[in-house]
């Protein structure tokens, strides 16, 4: 017989071979599905994960790939530290992205120099203001973060949405839904001559720093860690929850919306309906695959991004549908969370029937 | 109880039960007869549930044996103690609230058992009118109250044709009328034959139903009584032990000025299960220790919660430390004034079991070590260090984890770290429970120090040796009432034992209470 039995303290050699075996047991699925499909395994793989960093060029688009999930996947991870469940990144992603845009199009005629920081903080306080309704909500009414967090990812959408066919919409743009091309003084500026990476990709990895240090410098960064790890201590310490929460939610709404205005103001250059593809809620599985851990997130994220590359490469050169990314994703938060569940748990086996 | 033969129902032989560092049951023999309704008394930690538990299969015994109806048994698993005929209702029910009573009591019956009943629907009805239960079959879980729910427990275990029914608190979570209905059902059980093994903290409910009653201390059986032919103040007694002789060793002192104040303090319980303050009031002097006494689950967790702030309900009025209201502030804020807190649980609440015992000091103590909203790391492992050695903590080193301690070394820590900080008011709940003679030692004298230096110290305790041997003060709880304070010098066991079981306590009172309920 095999019972399933609880392990006496969890195992911390599981905690960090969880994200490894479950990235092996993807690739696996991967394999048996391409199979299925009638595609070969070992191409749809090389395809997928090693095309994206073959040459330079793709390496470039990773990163910028890389910048928005990060960015979101940092916020995400000190929330989940501090059992906020923000399920919102994806609309504090669109909010920064309309807030900053509203923003960038007031100055299209402009060429300040304070026109992009101007930009960049429209974006910034957008996300903030997209965390801080439902983070009040929660606080005040003791509403359900994951739900209200959910529903602000639509209301951002239709938001955006609306506003590209509306005001936002280039009057010269022959009524296309998307917002003029913005003017040079809003626009990030790439920081290699061949590649798009831009500075939003390296906000992100300062971003990923600024968190660590937090969580493990500062006295907030380890309230919020006592928070995570057992709350009742952390109230018995008198740690005021409603600070700590406030500090994560807006700390993340700010990163998600840094990411938006810097999509917008950086590869994409205009207001679109896509801004993103679910960077916001890819980041959560960017935010587990790295152990709520910042500079685990900066590995786990260029993961992800390298799967985002590997879909459109494997549209484009073996047409697989590019919703095979989306299932990856699924399969690999599955597959991560069954992992998980080994770190407080055991296979026990023994001859003993049971009855 | 009609004596239905000479056989013994259960008979247990010289139980024996060695956990690491405390011995759980030492040479236990109880004989329970058919019908019969048999108390098992004792305080938090003398045994009961290790033996509750040994009895449904749930834990091996080291040594000894079990009879059942004449005959050796080995009860290997509860499916075992079911298949006797032993049934057992825990404190917390295990129940699937979004499941009909029929279905929740379908699922712990095998195929067998099933087979034989046939109908289950038919059978609990005719057994819910056959006892008078009032238990519905199709209804859900959830929308049944709490004695409801206590009902179906119950009635799972006389589905299976119970012989022995374990009851562990049964009445600490129902309201007077509920307590009494349950008591018709146990009488009609125990005339039918069933034995019913009674676990309780309320004394006055043992003398009214059971037949007999064993006391256990410290994994010993020191007593059985009749409970019929005593009184709760004498079965408590019985209970915390005879303290002739462990006259007070310290020297009492005389508190200066009023440090800290509870006035008027009454609370509705938060959970089901908490029990509800009543009109609390008391002063607490500087250079003074005022014990607490009481029956656990009395409302000294109430009390602690709300004192220290995690209770986040408003009473503004009700608390005040050197006369400056308090009941407002959040507990972090109590803290910055002065008050700091040794919880009852070490691990979990007054410690982070992942985390070093240097992270672990700065949990409550941050004063002076964190500038800038930085954390001083070099700084607290020095004072860490310190603290370890002035209170000979064991373990590998300030960078020890704090579930690697013992539970008595780290209550020393909990301890040490908590008078670091030069307390106004310490507030202490079971300093000493589960914690060997030497540490517990240690603690007594830190706190006594910490008296004469000047703090005032609220120390709540089911050890009554140890309330009288540090409290200058004393005073009981029942059922979230306080009862009168006293000098330790001016009173005796007796006396706080009958206040523990609530004889303070005037009669209007309870009667509105009951009527509310």
């Amino acid at each position: 017989m095999i019972r399933i039995q609880a392990r006496t303290e969890p195992s911390s050699l599981m905690k960090v071979a969880s994200p490894l075996l479950a990235i092996t047991l993807t690739l696996i699925f991967g394999c048996i599905l391409f199979s299925a499909i009638g595609k070969s395994p070992s191409q749809a793989l090389h395809v997928l994960l090693i095309a994206p960093l073959a040459d330079s060029y793709n390496i470039g688009e990773m990163f910028v790939k890389m910048g928005p999930l990060l960015l979101c996947a940092v916020g995400l991870s000190l929330c989940y530290r501090a059992n906020m469940w923000n399920i919102g990144a994806e609309g504090q992603l669109l909010a920064g992205a309309l807030g900053g845009s509203a923003m960038a199009l007031y100055f299209i005629d402009s060429e300040s120099a304070f026109a992009l920081p101007i930009t960049l903080l429209a974006g910034v306080a957008s996300g903030m203001i997209w965390a801080a309704i439902p983070t009040f909500l929660k606080l005040r009414f003791n509403s359900n973060l994951i739900l209200t967090t959910i529903m602000f990812n639509y209301i951002a959408l239709y938001l955006l949405i609306w506003a590209v066919h509306g005001p936002l919409r280039d009057p010269q743009g022959f009524g296309f839904p998307e917002s003029a091309m913005f003017a040079d003084s809003t626009l990030l500026p790439t920081l290699f001559e061949s590649s798009r990476i831009h500075l939003g990709v390296a906000f992100s990895i300062v971003s990923a720093f600024i968190a660590w240090f937090i969580l493990s410098k500062s006295h907030l960064g380890f309230q919020i860690r006592v928070f995570g790890s057992d709350e009742p201590a952390a109230r018995y310490a008198g740690f005021s929850s409603k600070k700590l929460s406030w500090f994560v939610m807006l700390f993340a709404g700010a990163l998600a919306g840094l990411a938006g205005v810097s999509e917008t103001t950086g590869p994409i250059g205009q207001l679109v309906p896509n801004v993103s593809p679910g960077y916001g809620y890819s980041a959560i599985i960017v935010a587990y695959l790295g152990r709520l851990h910042p500079l685990g997130a900066i590995l786990a994220a260029v993961f992800m991004a390298v799967l985002y590359m590997g879909g459109d490469l494997a549209q484009i050169e073996m047409g697989i549908p590019v919703a095979v990314v989306s299932m990856f994703q699924g399969v690999l938060l599955f597959f991560l969370l069954a992992c998980d569940f080994f770190i407080n748990n055991r296979l026990a086996f023994s001859n003993q029937a049971t009855n | 109880m009609k004596k239905h033969n000479l056989v013994s129902r259960l008979e247990l032989v010289n139980i024996t039960k060695q956990y690491p560092g405390c011995l759980a049951n030492d040479n236990i023999s109880i004989t329970l007869m058919p019908g019969e309704i048999h108390a098992l008394l004792g305080e938090n930690g003398a045994g009961k549930s290790t033996l509750v538990k040994t009895i449904y299969g749930v834990v091996a015994p080291d040594k000894g044996d079990i009879i059942w109806d004449g005959k050796e048994v080995n009860i290997k698993s509860p499916s075992i103690a079911r298949d006797l005929g032993i049934g057992m209702v825990f404190q917390h029910f295990s129940l699937f609230e979004t499941l009909t009573v029929s279905q929740n009591i379908e699922l712990c019956l095998s195929k067998t058992q099933l087979n034989k009943i046939g109908d289950l629907a038919a059978r609990i009805t005719q057994l819910s009118e056959e006892y008078g239960l009032n238990v519905n079959p199709s209804r859900y879980v959830h929308s049944l109250s709490i004695g409801e729910r206590q009902r179906v427990e119950i009635m799972r275990c006389l589905v299976q044709s119970v012989k022995l029914l374990i009851l562990d608190e049964p009445t600490s979570v129902l309201t007077p009328q509920e307590v009494s209905g349950l008591f018709g059902v146990l009488r009609t059980l125990s005339e039918e034959g069933c034995s019913i093994l009674f676990i309780s903290h309320k004394l006055h409910e043992v003398t009214e139903i059971c037949h007999k009653a064993t006391i256990l201390r410290g994994g010993k059986v020191v007593d059985t009584c009749v409970p019929n032919e005593e009184t709760p103040a004498s079965i408590a007694k019985m209970m915390v032990g005879d303290l002739a002789e462990q006259d007070a060793g310290y020297a009492k002192k005389e508190g200066t000025e009023r440090a800290f104040n509870v006035e008027n303090l009454s609370l509705p319980a938060k959970q089901p299960f908490g029990t509800s303050l009543k009109n609390i009031n008391f002063e607490l002097k500087s250079g003074e220790i005022l014990g607490i006494a009481g029956v656990a689950g009395n409302g000294q967790d109430e009390l602690m919660a709300i004192i220290s702030g995690e209770d986040e309900r408003n009473v503004k009025n009700s608390l005040s430390l050197d006369s400056l209201d308090i009941g407002h502030l959040h507990a972090g804020e109590r803290r910055k004034l002065g008050m700091a807190y040794v919880p009852e649980e070490r691990l979990g609440r007054g410690a982070v079991p992942d985390m070093s015992l240097t992270e672990n000091t700065l949990l409550t103590h941050s004063d002076g070590f964190v500038k800038n909203g930085l954390v001083e790391w070099q700084s607290i492992k020095e004072y860490t260090s310190a603290l370890i050695a002035k209170y000979k903590v064991k373990c590998h080193g300030e960078f020890s984890e704090a579930k690697s301690l013992s539970g008595g070394n780290l209550q020393k820590f909990i301890m040490g770290r908590e008078i670091g900080q030069n307390p106004k008011v310490l507030i202490c709940a079971h300093p000493t429970w589960g914690v060997d003679v030497g540490a517990a030692l240690a603690i007594h004298q830190a706190l006594l120090e910490l008296r004469d230096q000047g703090a005032a110290i609220l120390l709540i305790s089911e050890d009554i040796d140890e309330l009288f041997l540090l409290a200058d003060r004393m005073a009981a709880v029942c059922d979230g009432h306080l009862s009168p304070v006293v000098r330790t010098e001016a009173t005796n066991i007796d006396q706080i034992g009958q206040w523990m079981a609530g004889t303070f306590i005037n009669n209007s009172s309870l009667h509105t209470q009951e009527a509310k309920a």
